[in-house]
């Protein structure tokens, strides 16, 4: 592609980012952010952290207070250049809220936002039907949107943000309210997405375990400021200990105690045991085979990257 | 590799062209109501009341008030097409869809005037054919009635696309059709001419820019008007670069549609 030509450069680049809002609300407080060509990257932060203003300036929804956004070396300022659309035509955009209009039948909504991107109508009908087929929505083509459930509505969003072929895709909470079958699916095409295409992604979401399955890195913002930026590896291996829940193949109404491990009974058969980082796993299940013991399943408390989310927005 | 203007061109036809689908699909509340309304127009003033008021500037009555109501039509269309159509998007926040493709603001601009421009001459279109019903539709000057249905539909087009943007609910797009368009139509010499008019009044009246289209118009189907057609054509292209300035000025700061 022209647009990329021997460019080797992160594919998004931000720069001393800050947005006040109208009523004197500052969302973002010089962010500065750079994502990989190839990346799936992930950016977390509580409501009102500023991840929706930071992509929506991205896509060019917000109006930015101050800083640089470039898109593989094109910047994203002003109306006023070619540059600004040369970075537009490399960005998908699939936001929280549905914005298509209700009325207007499936395939036509891809087709018109291929016709904004410049691209002549039969191409635009192969291609919608190549997006639609992918996302599972081809047979719903030619009904309204509004009669497609929830979603079949994101999944409309991700086709018509594809259709103009995008190498990076910006979701924002893409499975909000989505049950867990099709969150899975979603899962999945998004990651061949990434890994056979190239195409770099960079999501929002609440589910923290979404982020800690797909993403490579992982920035979490808050107040408006970048508090971590980092790979979901690296990030994940700060955690100094984690709460495991075992449970047991019968009950033991005296809840023997363990010298080397505390053991917290939630009831007869179950108990939570705090482990430090470093610690094997084998040197439990010693302790748990020498009180007699009998272990049925053992599983973490809660998703890890939810810890480490939680301690960080906290300080 | 297509250039930036065939890829404008590209996208300012799919603006154009949803519009059009857009008032097409729903011609019930869009085409159907100025037939009717005009319909009733020319029963109750040019057929009842008119045969009573005999000529108005040396033409028959009926024929006298037709010019002014296909033009009442024109502009009223095309007003409100594209302040529902533009405020409709903000609303449904479908406006996004234009706001993250690669678009200059003039072609989305155009795109939404040029909608409502295809709807203001749709509904002229079907005006002058209810017209033939009660009258002869006369053509004395082709050029000067295209040109100013064209002029004075981009005009009323622009002016929809302004209040869009200030709109922040529904009730604001009907308030100034309500209030400032029709008392301007109904004073802009629709139904009367201006000499009738006291001189203070017709002094008054100078400053209503729809009697400049009306008489424009009604110049170009029968060869008669109030206003010399410089003055017509000079007011009509003012007021649309002061309104494409506005607008633009508008979208580059993203009032209405970009925090």
């Amino acid at each position: 592609m022209s647009l990329l030509e021997n460019y080797s450069g992160p594919a998004l680049s931000i720069s001393g980012l800050g947005k006040v809002y109208g009523n004197g609300f500052v969302a973002l407080k010089d962010i500065n952010l750079q994502v990989a060509q190839g990346d799936f990257f992930a950016l977390l932060g509580p409501n009102g952290a500023g991840k929706s203003t930071t992509l929506g300036i991205v896509s060019g929804l917000v109006n930015k207070s101050q800083g640089q956004v470039s898109l593989f070396g094109h910047t994203l300022d002003g109306d006023g250049g070619g540059d600004v659309y040369a970075a537009k035509r490399l960005l998908g955009v699939v936001p929280q809220e549905f914005n298509f209009n209700q009325f207007e039948k499936v395939q036509d909504i891809v087709i018109t936002q291929a016709g904004y991107y410049g691209i002549p109508y039969q191409q635009a009908k192969r291609r919608s039907e190549k997006y639609l087929k992918a996302l599972g929505l081809w047979d719903k083509r030619d009904i309204p949107s509004r009669m497609l459930s929830g979603g079949m509505k994101r999944r409309l969003m991700i086709a018509r943000a594809l259709v103009h072929d995008p190498r990076v895709l910006i979701l924002d909470e893409p499975t909000a309210g989505v049950d867990i079958e099709l969150r899975q699916s979603m899962w999945h095409y998004l990651k061949q997405l990434n890994e056979q295409e190239g195409v770099t992604i960079i999501l929002t979401t609440h589910y923290l375990e979404e982020a800690e399955s797909l993403c490579k890195n992982i920035a979490i913002i808050n107040h408006g400021v970048i508090v971590k930026n980092t790979s979901t590896r690296a990030l994940l291996q700060e955690l100094q200990q984690q709460t495991l829940v075992v449970d047991l193949i019968q009950p033991y109404p005296q809840r023997p105690k363990l010298t080397s491990v505390p053991l917290h009974w939630l009831d007869d058969s179950c108990f939570e045991v705090e482990v430090k980082k470093g610690v094997a796993i084998n040197e439990l299940f010693q302790a748990f085979s020498q009180a007699n013991l009998l272990v049925s399943s053992i599983r973490p408390k809660s998703n890890r990257l939810e810890t480490l989310f939680v301690d960080l927005v906290r300080k | 590799m297509l250039t930036f203007i065939q890829l404008h061109r590209i996208a300012f036809t799919t603006i154009l062209m949803k519009e059009i689908r857009r008032f097409m699909r729903i011609w019930q509340q869009t085409l159907l109501p100025p037939a009717i309304t005009m319909t009733l127009y020319f029963i109750i003033f040019g057929s009842l009341i008119g045969s009573r008021i005999g000529e108005m500037s040396g033409i028959s009555y009926m024929s006298f008030i037709m010019p002014g109501l296909i033009m009442m039509s024109v502009i009223n269309n095309a007003y409100s097409n594209v302040a529902s159509s533009f405020f409709s998007n903000k609303f449904q926040r479908s406006v996004e869809e234009l706001l993250v493709a690669p678009l200059p603001n003039n072609v989305i601009l155009a795109g939404f005037v040029f909608g409502g421009v295809a709807r203001g001459l749709m509904t002229g279109i079907i005006v002058t054919g209810v017209a033939l019903f009660f009258t002869e539709v006369t053509v004395f000057n082709i050029w000067v009635l295209s040109s100013v249905v064209l002029l004075s539909s981009v005009l009323f087009a622009l002016a929809g696309f302004i209040n869009a943007l200030y709109a922040n609910k529904f009730d604001d797009i009907s308030i100034v059709p309500t209030f400032l368009l029709t008392p301007l139509c109904y004073l802009g010499g629709v139904f009367f001419s201006t000499d009738l008019l006291p001189s203070e009044w017709q002094l008054v009246s100078q400053f209503n820019p729809i009697l400049y289209m009306v008489n424009g118009f009604r110049y170009g189907m029968l060869g008669v008007s109030d206003v010399s057609l410089a003055t017509c054509y000079g007011i009509l292209i003012s007021i649309i670069l002061v309104l494409f300035y506005i607008s633009m000025r508008l979208l580059n700061r993203g009032k209405g549609i970009r925090p």
